[in-house]
């Protein structure tokens, strides 16, 4: 458990965030952050641990939210049996997608979560008695009552977080996990040594969706509102930005990189109102100077200015590592 | 009757588009196993550059041949100058074509502004072809007519010629086929700005059918990716067959079940992967 503490202490902090914060902008803020930081955490199983990247992501906090906007203010549950309902149903429909995506890996496990997710965003755009169409559904109620400020809010986020850092953590260095890391390397040899491939990545696949259903439900509760948008692929693109910026396969590196992509969207959205070019361009800067993420890049940072303290020779250039092959 | 008769030739024009797209990015996933998301986005940009030209008082076939000319520089210029320094990393080829995919989408967004536009067919082929009761706009007749004759080009580029040989050589072997003196470097490029330049193409022959708006690109390149899942990527004829289904699918689900259009795509999805995971006509998918 020792290793948890840095996150622990870190996740600490920002929960004593609204005792400096001027206003509630920045508990808010730090909310989304770590709302996004349960996606990222989520599609990093995916991207990083198994080598399976998805560009579907969106869709597991967007059945969620949906599922549990529309019982709690059409069905008329009450928020917890609701979210429960929700994550239930997020579960059984992220088994069904996960038994065609998982049919391909590579390139073609790309272009069907990416395909799903937009047959999921077309379901909610199209299907309008139901789901509100464009306009999304509104009001969506909150649990726990009044209790529930942009502080205790906050707090309630960081908790799960919490929750999520360690069973995920735990997860990738359980058998289970390493197992899921021999499938990323070398699949046919693991396959040869007698593990089920295709098992292993089901279960990560059921995993990542889960903490990805548990976040569509806070921010679901945040926004009190669920439009299509949440479903589109620019966010299935932030959440795989968030992964892949702050590094995948690290566990610090997702919950890096989705404080960056909130901060920089909130920022872009204040200031120059072009979040989907500038989305775009941070793909292109990532991929081109720093392919590993920010995390491992700036560790390789800290050994090259070691070893050109200790000798005048300069470092070869570290090649990016190909993870992706069947 | 009627209603069938006209949404037969609604998903054989559609299918007519998707099939200019989805062949472009087949060949290019065929023989560079990159897969080009910003495929889309190319399609859009065509259909923008084409109405620029049109509303700028050039003729509807200059326009096209302009649009296209131009899409396929800019799929060149990416080609050459971004993707060749990823060469062979599949993973950050993907995540450059989707920023692109992105900025490509926002800077139309910018130039030509939010609103739908209507961009008008060529004088020649306004009206309808009457057939008995049955009356079917010539312009979607041309789409399809032109989409076969697309594709039977690129049947015989690829199946006929020096070029087409060399290609089929590289997607069979690459090292092999560089060993035997095939400049990989010059076909790579080659067969992206085709493929950009059929992108292109398509977005200006829609132009008419779907009209030109933001949004476009992600419209489209979801049933392009369908296409390409069906019919199996890197091969012609599983494009060809695949956009006919998906736009027979997609057409009559819009008319029949409007609510339901796009998760009908679900199926004919769910269908082929159960069967063939990697497509009617694909070799290895990943």
């Amino acid at each position: 458990m020792r290793r948890f503490i840095p996150f622990m202490i870190a996740l600490g902090l920002v929960a004593l965030l609204p005792l400096v914060s001027p206003s509630d902008f920045y508990i808010n803020l730090a909310s989304q952050a770590a709302i996004a930081a349960l996606m990222a955490l989520g599609l990093n199983i995916l991207v990083g641990y198994a080598g399976l990247t998805s560009l579907g992501h969106a869709a597991f906090p967007g059945i969620a939210a949906y599922l549990v906007a529309w019982l709690s203010t059409r069905g008329g549950l009450g928020p917890g049996p609701a979210a429960v309902l929700a994550v239930a149903g997020t579960f059984l429909v992220a088994g069904l997608f996960g038994l065609l995506a998982l049919r391909a890996t590579g390139l073609g496990f790309v272009m069907i979560t990416m395909a799903l997710c937009q047959i999921v965003w077309g379901g909610a755009y199209r299907w309008t008695s139901l789901t509100g169409g464009d306009n999304g559904l509104s009001g969506v109620p909150r649990p726990f009552g009044d209790m529930l400020t942009p502080t205790t809010f906050l707090w309630l986020c960081l908790i799960v977080l919490a929750v999520a850092i360690i069973q995920i953590g735990r997860f990738a260095e359980s058998p289970l996990g390493v197992a899921l890391r021999g499938t990323r390397d070398q699949p046919r040899r693991m396959s040869a040594l007698g593990y089920d491939v295709w098992r292993i990545r089901f279960v990560a696949w059921l995993v990542a969706a889960s903490w990805g259903a548990v976040a569509g439900l806070l921010y679901a509760w945040y926004h009190q509102f669920v439009s299509p948008h949440m479903l589109a692929v620019t966010a299935s693109a932030e959440v795989l930005l968030m992964v892949v910026a702050g590094g995948a396969g690290t566990l610090a590196g997702p919950l890096l990189g989705a404080a960056l992509v909130v901060l920089l969207k909130n920022l872009a959205s204040i200031w120059i109102d072009r979040w989907v070019m500038l989305l775009g361009a941070t793909f292109v800067f990532i991929v081109l100077i720093m392919p590993d993420g920010l995390a491992p890049g700036l560790m390789h940072l800290r050994e090259r200015f070691r070893k050109r303290m200790a000798s005048p020779t300069i470092a070869p250039p570290l090649a990016g590592q190909e993870r992706i092959d069947g | 009757m009627a209603f069938w008769a006209s949404q037969s030739l609604n998903s054989l024009a559609l299918g007519g588009l998707l099939f200019m797209l989805a062949a472009g990015f087949s060949l290019i996933f065929g023989l560079m196993r990159v897969a080009n998301l910003a495929h889309g986005a190319l399609f859009m940009l065509g259909a923008y550059v084409g109405l620029a030209s049109v509303q700028a008082g050039l003729n509807f076939w200059l326009a096209a041949l302009l649009a296209a000319l131009a899409v396929g520089v800019v799929g060149g210029l990416i080609e050459r100058f971004l993707l060749r320094r990823l060469q062979g990393r599949t993973l950050p080829q993907v995540l450059l074509t989707l920023g692109l995919a992105f900025i490509i989408a926002d800077a139309c967004l910018m130039v030509w502004g939010g609103d739908p536009m209507r961009l008008p067919p060529p004088e020649e082929l306004r009206g309808a072809v009457r057939l008995g009761d049955l009356a079917f706009p010539r312009y979607r007749l041309f789409v399809m007519g032109a989409s076969c004759a697309i594709g039977i080009g690129l049947w015989l580029l690829i199946e006929r010629t020096r070029i087409g040989a060399m290609i089929r050589a590289a997607v069979d072997d690459m090292q092999m086929a560089r060993a035997i003196g095939i400049s990989a470097s010059a076909l790579f490029s080659a067969v992206f700005c085709l493929g950009a330049a059929l992108a292109g193409l398509g977005g200006v022959l829609g132009g008419p059918i779907l009209s030109v708006y933001p949004g476009l690109d992600a419209d489209m390149l979801p049933l392009a990716l369908l296409v390409v899942i069906l019919g199996g990527a890197g091969s012609l004829l599983g494009a060809f067959i695949g956009a006919y289904l998906i736009g027979f699918v997609y057409t009559f689900g819009q008319a029949l079940v409007p609510d339901l259009a796009y998760v009908i795509l679900f199926l004919p999805m769910v269908a082929v992967l159960a069967i063939a995971p990697n497509g009617l006509f694909g070799r290895r998918l990943s």
